[in-house]
């Protein structure tokens, strides 16, 4: 939302200006307490107004069955026997954008301002300057964003930006009938998880812990696991999540390197044009040229060591 | 409810058995959440599936449908047998000590007095208590008369050991003991379980019996009437504890009152059978108002037509001529399937999609005349005729029933009240004006009725005085305003009402009346529906309060909304004291107290509030004797004890707790002829099926909404991966599920949730198949899953059996 702070803008080096100090914001998900009504879905899809195709069913309890540039959130449903206890675990995920402290998508994108980070951790996409060029979705490591076949430009969750700018929680966390989605500021989210962390492990879940990734400087979308040495097991969610060493490439050392390339380059013709001089197309030579040459002030330098 | 859903919070223990509150009551569900994050409680589900609950939950044990009397018959044995019950509690507020009548008696899985030609026990005379020369019931506190409840009690379970219960039940005994003794902790006085069931146990040919054992163990375990116990059954629509209520059941009038029966014709007989004396000295023996209760009901009906002369209009009262139920769907369908019905009214009801065998109801529905449909949406049973491909493959040129579609308001559209399963009233207000031609549901029967009564004004008929005399008090006759029903419910004072001891005004003639203490047998009093006395009072709708505060911490929220009876939250509270009027754990589960003079506390107290302690008068004061049932007397169609039947479909083919070939299953279950010959034999349907809801969409209705259908866009059913390997089907097959009344085709969901069990020495499978689709709405069309279920019903409330039948599963 536009009255919000930019801490961070895509392909955008100048600074940003003087920000105010806010606080973090987090969402929570407990999914100790998530039962998989999708309670989420629609109301993310009420708030946003996105409606999706009625799709089919594959023959599992996830519809649809993917996120989509109309489908921001999903349950995701995945059966564990635990080999440990012997029992049948069904594990289930809201998945949705994660609102990376250190976003690969913001990272990936080429087009000015299409991805911005606010000072209190959302991490938002403005159609208006997407090109539609898919790289945020190679940049994300928890493969969130789609892009629409319908305007080619990218989507996802926005953490209801436009409610959290006016002090609201995210459509989802209103929802929420049990209470598994839960939205504050970070710290008081982390405080919250050690709670239910204690609660799990004094349910026989010794490994109980909040997944909060440092791989991508934290996330402001985290989640209480009881499982958290295998986050996987919950249909896939990364072990160790970090920026795809492309994007890290390519932002990283690639471009400082493609800088340094283009300001080389810029030299060399520079050099190649004081020292030898401007290229001349010599088969048709103007007999009315003036012989001292017109040197634009702007661009020259005055070289002590070159004789005029 | 005997609580209310914020009340779960309060538990130590949870559960959920014959339900999956998690999936069909998400919001309720929040409750449980709350127990476990706060109090520290366990949650336990015992269910065919693996299911949404059992995903939150810290111990889940599989039972093969239909069993549940066996697994709580050997949980009562396992609480005897390791003397895990509450014994004060048991002692004082159970019927345990009650000598029962020689000539009571069980065997070969029957009880005394069978009728195999007639299904059902005539004569159920010995299904008492030994009545003494005082006139009062014989009791032997020392439980030692071979008579007396508590040892038959004991005998009759003593037959239920873990190793046979397993067996039946399916469940592997290991996990079983788990769940038992975790159960049995609750026998604590300080330590609470509450249960929470639904339709997993209601939609059973023996499920009013499933419910009753599961109070047989809260009895035992002294968890009635407790903060966070209780028996709780989760209503599965918003308002249909509201039905209930007000006695939209054939066989009820307002308020648990009961419609006379045929043999009834005289008024007086009438109010004296439902009037009981105590049964024991120094008992309420509620129902003694019950002429109280009556008289006003008629009062508000007929108003002055109603006299002491004509007996408050009796006359005029319908007598019921079917036994039991009276004219529950399964007879009025099965009638109307003979012929004997030609129109049919549908209001918020699809029976076609809703009711079992959708072969047999639709053939019936072409059978009518005209059929009159009243819903917000164009529900399957409105396009019965309507030819939907293999959906609904039916010759619309057949078919010569005349449809009425009147489109109706939904509750959004509307002022009104719902009754939630907690048995609060919560008013609501109208939030949007309904769209087209759409009326409420009370103007078009307003007009309905002011029609009949014009015709009946005009050419006379056979018995115009009920429809003609009926008051019609309303200020636009045309449409009676939702308050006007509410304030005529609570009821108010036709002439002063004063207290009979004192002589004081309670209330003043056209006042609205405080609550049902103040209702009178003389006519001065009206009221639509005594329970409900309270609700409007002269100081205003006491439903639209929304005062949330919980000075104890207990929350009872005595003053948000209002709850009948009385406003009380949780029912037989005073059972949560002991004998001598002392909270059984006045740390964390104080409810209700004698405070020297009256009783008093965080929610109303159930009992008579001036009745101290040492009077002697027991918790459970609806009942002649006041104490809590074990033995059921004469009130269930199958005999006091609730005993293991298999369902009508049954995989093995015999009940292992008796070789009785007419006990296999429910022996006193109503069977129609044409339904008997459609019963499945496990040879050819090998698979025992259940169906259930998804939390994504609402029975038939959500089909229509674009948003529910996109979370759940097709018809799938579930199977475990056992059957799938066996029968070559992978996730997102198409495959064909059919029992003898027919078939249906869905996508396989192939699921760890459903295992094999072993089930009196054979693997039986268990399929899993979701209502919700039908061949209208926007979600992918399917079939009615209801064409798969067999036409019998419970043999007490005739619910049907939804959740136990055989199938065949195939890949298409």
């Amino acid at each position: 939302m536009a009255s919000q702070d930019i801490t961070a803008r895509s392909a955008t080096t100048t600074p940003m200006p003087q920000v105010r100090q806010v606080g973090e914001v987090a969402k929570l998900i407990d999914t100790s307490k998530c039962i998989g009504c999708k309670a989420c879905q629609v109301a993310c899809s009420e708030w946003n107004e996105l409606r999706a195709e009625v799709g089919h069913n594959v023959g599992v309890y996830d519809n649809p069955n993917d996120l989509g540039a109309d489908s921001w959130t999903l349950i995701r449903f995945a059966e564990y026997e635990n080999p440990a206890s012997g029992n049948l675990e069904w594990l289930i995920r809201k998945d949705g954008c994660m609102h990376c402290a250190d976003p690969g998508c913001l990272k990936a994108c080429p087009s000015p301002g299409a991805i911005v980070k606010y000072a209190n951790g959302i991490v938002d996409f403005n159609q208006d300057k997407c090109i539609g060029c898919g790289y945020c979705i190679s940049g994300c490591p928890f493969d969130v964003p789609r892009l629409s076949q319908k305007d080619h430009k990218a989507y996802k969750c926005t953490l209801c930006s436009d409610r959290v700018a006016v002090g609201l929680e995210p459509a989802c966390v209103k929802t929420c009938p049990t209470g598994a989605i839960v939205f504050g500021s970070k710290q008081d989210m982390q405080m919250h998880a050690a709670e239910r962390i204690e609660d799990l492990k004094e349910r026989g879940f010794a490994q109980a812990g909040l997944y909060d990734p440092a791989g991508v400087g934290g996330t402001h979308v985290m989640y209480v696991l009881h499982h958290a040495d295998q986050p996987s097991l919950y249909a896939g969610l990364p072990e160790a999540p970090a920026i795809s060493p492309l994007v890290e490439l390519w932002k990283g050392v690639t471009k400082p390197l493609a800088l340094l390339a283009m300001g080389a380059a810029v030299l060399a013709g520079f050099f190649h044009y004081v020292r030898v001089g401007p290229n001349r197309v010599d088969e048709e030579p103007d007999p009315g040229e003036p012989t001292v040459h017109q040197v634009d002030p702007s661009v020259h330098v005055v070289d002590p060591n070159k004789q005029p | 409810m005997t609580n209310h859903w914020a009340d779960i919070q309060n538990a130590d223990l949870v559960l959920i058995m014959g339900g999956n509150a998690a999936e069909a009551h998400p919001c309720g569900f929040k409750w449980v959440t709350e127990a476990k994050a706060h109090n520290k409680a366990r949650l336990i589900v015992v269910d065919p599936r693996f299911n949404r609950s059992a995903s939150v939950a810290d111990l889940y044990a599989p039972i093969r449908t239909g069993t549940d009397i066996a697994f709580l018959g050997g949980l009562i044995n396992y609480l005897l047998a390791n003397d895990k019950i509450q014994h004060e509690y048991v002692r004082n507020y159970t019927d345990v000590s009650f000598v029962v009548k020689e000539g009571f008696a069980f065997e070969d899985g029957l009880f005394n007095g069978y009728d195999a030609a007639k299904r059902s026990y005539p004569d159920k005379s010995a299904w008492s208590y030994e009545i003494g020369a005082d006139g009062y019931a014989v009791v032997d506190p020392s439980l030692s008369h071979p008579r007396c409840v508590f040892n038959l009690l004991k005998n009759h379970y003593s037959r239920y050991t873990p190793e046979l219960v397993s067996s039946v039940c399916g469940t592997p005994q290991e996990t079983m003991l788990k769940v038992w003794e975790a159960i049995a902790e609750t026998s604590r006085p300080d330590k609470v379980m509450t249960i929470m069931y639904a339709l997993g146990w209601t939609q059973h040919s023996v499920g009013s019996q499933m419910i009753r054992t599961g109070a047989m163990v809260q009895l035992l375990l002294g968890n009635i009437g407790m903060p966070g116990g209780g028996m709780n059954a989760l209503r599965g629509h918003s308002n249909i504890q509201g039905l209930t209520d007000l006695g939209l059941l054939s066989n009820l009038l307002p308020g648990y009152l009961t419609l006379p029966g045929d043999g009834e014709q005289d008024y007086a007989a009438y109010i004296a059978k439902r009037t009981q004396k105590p049964l024991r000295p120094g008992q309420l023996s509620y129902w003694q108002n019950y002429e109280k209760f009556h008289v006003s009901l008629m009062k508000a009906w007929y108003g002055k037509s109603a006299t002491v002369e004509n007996n408050w209009a009796y006359d005029w009262l319908p007598k019921l001529d079917a036994p039991g139920a009276g004219y529950d769907v399964l007879k009025v369908f099965d009638m109307m399937f003979q012929g004997q019905i030609n129109g049919y009214f549908c209001q918020g009801f699809n029976p076609i999609a809703a009711f079992p065998n959708k072969a047999k109801v639709g053939a019936a529905l072409a059978r009518l005349k005209y059929l009159v449909i009243m819903d917000p949406l164009a529900t399957d049973t409105s396009e019965f005729w309507r030819n939907a491909g293999e959906f609904n493959d039916v010759d619309t040129a057949a078919i010569q029933t005349t449809v009425f579609r009147l489109p109706t308001t939904c509750f959004a559209e509307e002022d009104g009240s719902l009754v939630n399963s907690g048995r609060w009233l919560q008013w609501h207000w109208k939030a949007a004006e309904p769209p087209g031609e759409a009326r409420t549901d009370i103007a078009i029967m307003a007009g309905l009725f002011h029609r009949l009564r014009a015709l009946y004004a005009k050419e006379g008929g056979a018995f115009p005085e009920p429809i003609l005399n009926l008051d019609w008090p309303y200020l636009r006759p045309d449409d009676p305003a939702p308050d006007e029903l509410a304030r005529e419910f609570n009821g108010r004072a036709l002439a002063d009402v004063s207290d009979p001891a004192s002589g004081a005004v309670l209330a003043k003639a056209g006042e609205q009346l405080a609550g049902f203490a103040q209702l009178r047998a003389d006519g001065s009093t009206a009221s639509g529906c005594w329970i409900f006395s309270g609700s409007w009072t002269q100081a205003g709708n006491q439903m639209a309060r929304r005062d949330n505060a919980d000075p104890y911490g207990m929350g009872q929220t005595l003053g948000w909304a209002w709850a009948w009876p009385a406003n009380r939250r949780i029912l037989y509270n005073r059972a949560s004291a002991d004998p001598s009027g002392q909270p059984w754990d006045p740390a964390k589960k104080r409810l209700v107290w004698w405070n020297g003079k009256a009783w008093a506390g965080t929610d109303v107290p159930d009992f008579k509030p001036d009745s101290a302690p040492q009077d002697g008068m027991s918790p459970f004061i609806m009942n002649p004797e006041g104490v809590a049932r074990f033995f059921a007397l004469d009130k269930m169609a199958e005999g006091p004890f609730p005993e293991h039947y298999e369902p009508f479909e049954t995989p093995i083919g015999r009940n292992p707790l008796h070789g009785n070939v007419q006990a296999v299953s429910n022996p006193a279950a109503r069977v129609f002829k044409n339904d008997l010959e459609l019963f499945g034999k496990a040879e050819e349907f090998p698979f025992v099926a259940t169906t259930y809801r998804l939390t994504e969409h609402f029975h038939y209705w959500t089909k229509h909404c674009r948003l529910a259908a996109i979370t759940q866009p097709e018809q799938f059913v579930e199977i475990g991966e056992a059957l799938a390997r066996e029968r070559g089907i992978t996730a997102g097959d198409r495959v064909k599920v059919s029992s003898n009344r027919g078939f249906i085709k869905a996508v396989a969901v192939v699921t760890k949730r459903l295992r094999p069990l072993t089930v009196d020495g054979k693997t039986v499978h268990q399929v899993g198949i979701p209502i919700h689709w039908g061949f209208s709405g926007v979600a992918k069309n399917g079939f009615i899953t209801n064409t798969l279920t067999p036409f019998v019903g419970d043999g007490n409330t005739q619910t049907p059996e939804f959740k136990s039948f055989l199938v065949n599963v195939e890949k298409v």
